[in-house]
């Protein structure tokens, strides 16, 4: 009895070291899709997404697939700000993933692994090469899957309630009147200008990434040439506009729902202090307009401003459209997996269904045959642009070791909220302006 | 050796047949994940060390001019002093509360047991769980000061000694415990007959008896400081950083382990042989440690 109970536990000890080296046997279909005139595919698909906030969407997606072709499509969604950690664990592993997202600056690390697309199915369904990426060789890396805008987020039946209207709203000067007017009468009104500033690691990212991009984007159009024309990203920046920076940072810090020394502490959640009415503006973009109706907003009360800050011209300043959400195929899988993929690709921006789910998640794709978009803000992006204004080139997806450059620059403004005086400011300018060159030698050297 | 042929005798045939024959069924799971997990990794890390790579699979020999790189490293050299203080000032900490609550548990006092089982639980949750609900009490009680502990260098140290004491002091006093319940009777006894006062039995009798624990404990709390990570990515994240005018960074409150994990991610892939050398060079200086202390303490140990 001992023995055989001894046995029993070693084979325990054994399958389950066993079971650990196997990854989930992949389902077999049920009833394989008959009548198919293609050669039943073998491969499967592994997207590691990068979008936390479309997870859910993506896997509905893949089990539709998985249902209608039998080919298994699995969906890995890396945690906020953790993507090159979990890609560079999942690329070394024998099911490494298929998809994947490789934007400019992850080039010269997965440019290599990366399918060359040029002449693939999936090219020939782009509307559009803006979003293509390309490496030095003239290799097609990776192509965008999504474009987005941001900008200041308005709630303007709040506006109006505060007697304003967010048409007024075209330059600085007059974002800054009704900020301020609206915290003036704070307590009557029973809402703040702005939305809390987090500085955590779910929402700095809207400043240290985003809001920033008004001092890129005008360095840049001084001066295009350092920019490679929007090709890649200069090694010094001259930090021109981190005054037009501070006026907009300062504005949404000192006129918002909390205080500016809770911020570092983070947990604050400003999709919800939207959405419940404590705030009238919300910096942030296009990818909230699903959750802001979700959670029961009405369509025609949202608009999206851009980044006013006191430049010159500004009147003429559009949203913040680019992407950073690119598609590569990984070259280093089997033809089978590199032939799913790539049939998967296809379907996702051909197939209506499907298109309408992935665009309703994602907000536009530029492909000829998917769904047309419904989302307002990327309409009211489009307005602007039809209006003759000019573009935000999404040009902050050149930040030099982007993970490490924003961690710094975290440190810094939580430095300056703390304590909001011009040397503490002097410290934020010198993580975002002198850290861009400290960086760039690190990533380049 | 003569071989006793007594059927009862520990190296009888009959006694030893069974377990060589079952031997390899209890060894081979066991030495399989220590090969595994352990020494595959290790060697292969070592070699790695050595290498310019992006991915484990994908490397390039550049020779030791990773661990050139690693000790110019200044952030690497704080990381160092940093974790140090940290692990000397824990070590003292832990090891005196364990064995004061361990002395005082094993008087003869009411509910010793539940008090035991209640300061060993905090072992029980992990790292960063443990390290995120810290920091929520840490800055619901400094947010009343308006500081966080993201923004203070003091209260990020002080912050994770109070950690890790909360987390470890449980797990050393249950092997203080341990020990003092071995230490003879009859000693302390003839202890109280001779004249001895409390504090007298407590360091010539009691500490000498419980040395083989405050070896282990020693061991594992300063190995424990050494290798701490997991509190110290949810806790402080190495937050604050001081930044300096030419850009370049301190991050006050990151430790070794932190800093090698941040040179591997945060930075551009040629540094992950850098972090990979970082790592070997703090393996070596964990198991100097870690042996140079047990030798000393070892000496001090009585046989009883």
């Amino acid at each position: 009895m001992k023995k055989l109970f001894a046995i029993l536990m070693a084979l325990v000890m054994v399958l389950s070291f066993a079971a650990c080296g196997q990854e989930e046997a992949p389902e077999t279909p049920e009833n394989p899709s008959e009548g198919n005139d293609e050669p039943a595919a073998t491969g499967s698909v592994y997207w590691l997404n990068f979008k936390p906030e479309s997870d859910e969407a993506l896997k509905e997606i893949a089990a539709l697939y998985t249902a209608e072709t039998g080919v298994e499509v699995k969906i890995e969604t890396a945690a906020s700000g953790t993507y090159s950690e979990t890609l560079t664990a999942e690329m070394d592993k024998s099911n490494a993933p298929t998809i994947f997202v490789v934007s400019p600056n992850g080039v010269p690390t997965w440019g290599e692994y990366c399918l060359d697309l040029a002449g693939t199915p999936i090219e020939a369904e782009l509307a559009t090469d803006a979003y293509n990426v390309y490496d030095e060789e003239g290799k097609l890396v990776s192509i965008g899957y999504c474009y987005e805008c941001y900008g200041i987020i308005v709630n303007n039946a709040l506006l109006n309630e505060a007697g304003h209207d967010v048409s007024e709203i075209t330059n600085f000067e007059t974002l800054k009147a009704v900020v301020e007017d609206i915290t003036a009468n704070k307590d009557t009104l029973g809402f703040s200008a702005f939305t809390s500033a987090g500085m955590d690691g779910s929402s700095s990212w809207r400043f240290t990434g985003h809001l920033i991009n008004l001092e890129y984007v005008h360095e840049f159009r001084d001066d295009p040439e350092a920019w490679g024309n929007g090709a890649y990203g200069p090694a010094t920046l001259t930090g021109a506009y981190m005054d037009n920076f501070r006026n907009l940072f300062d504005l949404m810090l000192v006129n918002s729902t909390t205080d500016r020394k809770e911020l570092a502490n983070g947990g604050f959640d400003a999709a919800a202090e939207f959405a419940n009415g404590e705030a009238a503006f919300y910096c942030n973009g296009n990818w909230e307009y699903q959750g802001l109706l979700d959670k029961g907003m009405n369509a025609e009360d949202l608009y999206m401003i851009p980044y006013y800050s006191g430049i010159e011209g500004e009147e003429k300043a559009g949203l913040n459209c680019g992407t950073e959400n690119y598609w590569a195929i990984n070259g280093t899988a089997s033809e089978e997996d590199i032939q799913a993929t790539m049939d998967f690709l296809v379907w996702l921006v051909t197939d209506p269904e499907a298109s309408e789910m992935a665009v309703t998640t994602f907000g536009v794709m530029p492909y000829k045959s998917a769904a047309e978009s419904t989302n307002r803000f990327l309409a009211q992006a489009n307005a602007y642009l039809a209006d003759g204004c000019y573009n935000f080139a999404w040009v902050t997806n050149y930040q030099p070791n982007v993970d490490d450059y924003r961690a710094v620059a975290v440190a810094a403004i939580n430095a300056y909220n703390a304590d909001p005086t011009d040397a503490n400011w002097a410290t934020v300018v010198t993580a975002f302006i002198d850290g861009w060159a400290t960086q760039y030698a690190l990533a380049n050297g | 050796m003569r071989i006793k042929h007594d059927s009862s005798a520990v190296n009888s045939d009959m006694i030893r047949r069974p377990i060589q024959r079952w031997a390899p069924l209890f060894l081979v799971p066991m030495v399989a994940a220590f090969l595994i997990g352990f020494v595959w990794p290790f060697f292969h890390g070592l070699f790695l060390s050595f290498c310019k790579f992006k991915t484990t699979s994908n490397w390039e020999w550049v020779g030791i001019s990773n661990y050139e790189k690693a000790l110019q490293d200044q952030s690497f050299m704080y990381s160092f002093g940093f974790t140090a203080v940290f692990a000397v000032v824990s070590l003292v900490l832990i090891n005196v509360f364990a064995f004061a609550v361990a002395y005082a548990l094993t008087q003869k006092i009411r509910g010793a047991n539940l008090f035991r089982t209640v300061f060993f639980m905090p072992n029980l949750i992990g790292g960063i769980v443990l390290g995120y609900i810290w920091s929520m009490i840490f800055d619901g009680f400094l947010g009343y000061y308006q500081t966080s502990i993201l923004m203070d260098k003091e209260w990020g140290f002080w912050g994770l000694i109070i950690l890790t004491c909360w987390q470890q002091i449980g797990y050393m006093m249950i092997i203080y415990i341990a020990g003092l319940q071995a230490v003879p009777e009859d000693m302390l006894e003839a202890a109280k007959i001779d004249g001895a006062n409390g504090w007298q039995t407590l360091f010539k009798v009691t500490i000498p008896n419980v040395m083989p624990s405050i070896t282990i404990c020693t061991f594992l709390s300063l190995t424990n400081g050494f290798k701490l990570f997991d509190q110290n990515l949810a806790l402080t994240g190495g937050y604050p950083f001081e930044i300096n005018p030419d850009a370049s960074v301190v991050r006050t409150t990151e430790m070794l382990a932190l800093n090698i994990y941040n040179t591997f991610y945060g930075q551009n892939t040629a540094s992950r042989g850098v972090a990979q050398a970082k790592a070997v060079l703090f393996f070596i200086l964990v198991a100097t440690l870690a042996i140079a202390q047990l030798t000393a303490t070892r000496k001090k140990e009585v046989q009883q």
